[in-house]
């Protein structure tokens, strides 16, 4: 026990660590940077958990890809830095608001989970599972069968979005834009059809 | 092993943390060895395949020339460009080789012998791969400098749009075994064509995705004809152009580790890992580390092999390739084995398998007590 609880505090200074200097550091990358260590280490708590397919999900999909977004978009912006701050005065009142909103929720939360018989619906029933059943195996029995209208949902959403996406950039080529390439004529294209070897005599040139 | 510290008069923990630590640094020590080896295998195929000798000097048949090297690297000046991010250049390379060092965790090397044995294992190397892409960004941001950038942008873009395909082609194997445990996708290919061959890539439902996967994992190691972050016509040396000494040979090393690293996925995933090629009793007389070894090296020398062949991609070709050629094809070879296997009833078989012997009948592992390193004890 005492190695879990080493591991626990470990990962779990480092998480709190690094979500203050997300907010800390000057440099926005570094911010991004400093996220994704916090991204990390909480999948190391996960793990510590016993959700291990959690946390491997969070690695994947907010270190492996999302946060990769995050870093290019701040990689490309050009940022200035001054200008950034100078609304600080300003905008301190909503940024103070928000703050108590989201310390508030989280205070209910711990208070509500401290006081014990947090029962939202139904406790599931169908999904109890065998002690030697993987994380997998539970999640997907869930998933697929109590959830399944739910998840069914959540994916036509994000289909839906990724649709807008695609339709809100792009843009139909122009009637007078430039050839476009056609990728099968630049694969069935051979050496002879492009090339031509001449042998011409010293001291003269070649007409194509 | 962890029985073996036990035996000193440690407590269960405490044993099995300095039996886990010691198969690590064992684990890791080998992989260092492998790869400079396999960087010695890879400029003498290169060289015979040029016609000319490859490294020749350095010990009998300059078998030592990468240790001559990594000494020569050891002994160079760490330059750090004065415009350079300081923190984040020189975290770059160290990021690199430890993801490439830690997705050995997970990789079986004969049956039980690995650091880990997890039941997210082929999870884990998608989770760790895909931080691998972190390692190149932040080395092309840090340089402060065009062509390092270029190139990081390449890379990761590369890396993300490949990464996407191979994730498809996993989830082929691991509806045909059942089990994102490696150990398990090994066992269940013993036998698995007509009860004769340990492969799952004799499967014509397989044999295309393993085609891909190679083809992937190529690209993902950013090795020719895929290797455009390194284009030296054009970006000099890519993302590495700032790096020296041992911050380079960092890199250098990763991307090595990585490439071995696919190699033996390969294996396991497709080849039947340390099983012989045939399920026959004689050849399980050899050790399954050498069949591990000896099919891991052989695709080694496929890379090699293809290095020495054929041309540099474009890059829009290169993006063609991951995202309308391999990823529409890998989504529908997913649909389609799956639907296969349901209208076979292979699911039914599998849980019916399951229920009877546990996931994992050969290993023998026991999943509450993590197993450590069996072959170095």
């Amino acid at each position: 026990m005492l190695i879990q609880a080493i591991a626990f505090y470990f990962f779990a200074a480092i998480v709190v660590a690094s979500a203050v200097m997300v907010i800390w550091s000057r440099n926005p990358v570094h911010s991004v940077l400093w996220l994704i260590l916090a991204f990390f280490n909480a999948a190391g708590l996960m793990v510590l958990l016993g959700a291990e397919f959690i946390a491997m999900l969070l690695v994947i999909v907010y270190v492996g890809a999302v946060a990769v977004l995050f870093l290019f978009v701040v990689m490309m912006l050009d940022i200035d830095f001054a200008a950034m701050r100078a609304g600080f005065s300003r905008n301190a009142p909503l940024g103070l608001l928000i703050a108590a909103v989201l310390l508030a929720e989280l205070l209910l939360a711990v208070g509500a989970y401290s006081a014990g018989g947090l029962t939202l619906g139904k406790a599931a029933g169908d999904a109890v599972q065998a002690a030697d059943t993987s994380n997998i195996e539970a999640l997907g029995a869930l998933l697929y069968g109590r959830y399944i209208i739910l998840f069914e949902i959540a994916g036509i959403i994000l289909l839906v979005a990724m649709i807008g996406a695609i339709v809100l950039t792009f843009q139909p080529p122009k009637p007078g834009a430039r050839a476009r390439q056609d990728v099968g004529k630049q694969i069935r294209r051979r050496p002879e059809e492009a090339t031509v070897m001449k042998n011409p005599e010293i001291g003269q040139g070649i007409e194509l | 092993m962890t029985a073996f510290f036990q035996s000193l008069g440690l407590p269960y923990e405490w044993a099995w943390t300095v039996a886990t630590l010691t198969g690590i640094i064992v684990i890791s020590l080998l992989v260092m060895f492998a790869v400079a080896m396999v960087i010695y295998v890879d400029r003498k195929v290169l060289g015979a395949i040029m016609m000319r000798r490859g490294p020749n000097v350095v010990g009998p048949f300059g078998l030592l020339q990468s240790f001559a090297d990594g000494l020569k690297v050891f002994l160079q000046e760490t330059i750090i460009p004065s415009a350079a991010n300081k923190g984040i250049f020189l975290i770059a390379p160290i990021i690199t080789f430890t993801v490439a060092l830690a997705a050995w965790a997970v990789i079986p090397f004969d049956a039980g012998v690995v650091i880990s044995d997890i039941n997210v294992g082929l999870l884990y190397i998608l989770a760790i791969s895909s931080m691998g892409v972190y390692g190149v960004v932040m080395s092309g941001w840090a340089s402060n400098s065009k062509y390092p950038f270029f190139s990081a942008m390449r890379a990761s873009a590369q890396m993300i749009s490949y990464e996407v395909s191979i994730g498809f082609v996993l989830v082929c194997v691991v509806l045909f075994a059942g089990t994102f445990n490696l150990s398990g996708i090994v066992n269940a290919q013993q036998g698995f064509g007509l009860g004769l061959i340990n492969a799952y890539a004799i499967h014509p439902l397989l044999f295309p995705m393993w085609v891909v996967f190679f083809i992937s994992a190529l690209a993902e190691t950013a090795r020719a004809p895929f290797d455009l972050t390194e284009a030296e016509s054009e970006l000099v040396a890519g993302y590495q152009t700032e790096y020296s000494s041992m911050s380079f040979a960092l890199f250098w090393l990763g991307e090595y580790a990585n490439i071995l690293l696919m190699c033996s996925l390969n294996t396991l995933l497709f080849w039947g890992g340390w099983l012989p090629p045939l399920d026959i009793p004689v050849l399980y007389m050899v050790p399954g580390i050498i069949w591990f070894l000896l099919k891991t090296f052989m695709f080694f020398f496929m890379f090699s092999w293809i290095w020495a062949t054929v041309p540099r991609y474009r890059y829009d070709q290169l993006m063609r390739l991951g995202w309308k050629v391999f990823l529409p094809m890998s989504l529908l070879f997913v649909a389609v084995t799956s639907g296969y296997l349901m209208a076979t009833g292979h699911f039914d078989r599998v849980d019916t398998a399951g229920a009877a012997a546990g996931p994992t009948t050969i290993v023998q592992t026991n999943s509450a007590q993590p197993t450590a390193v069996k072959a170095t004890s």
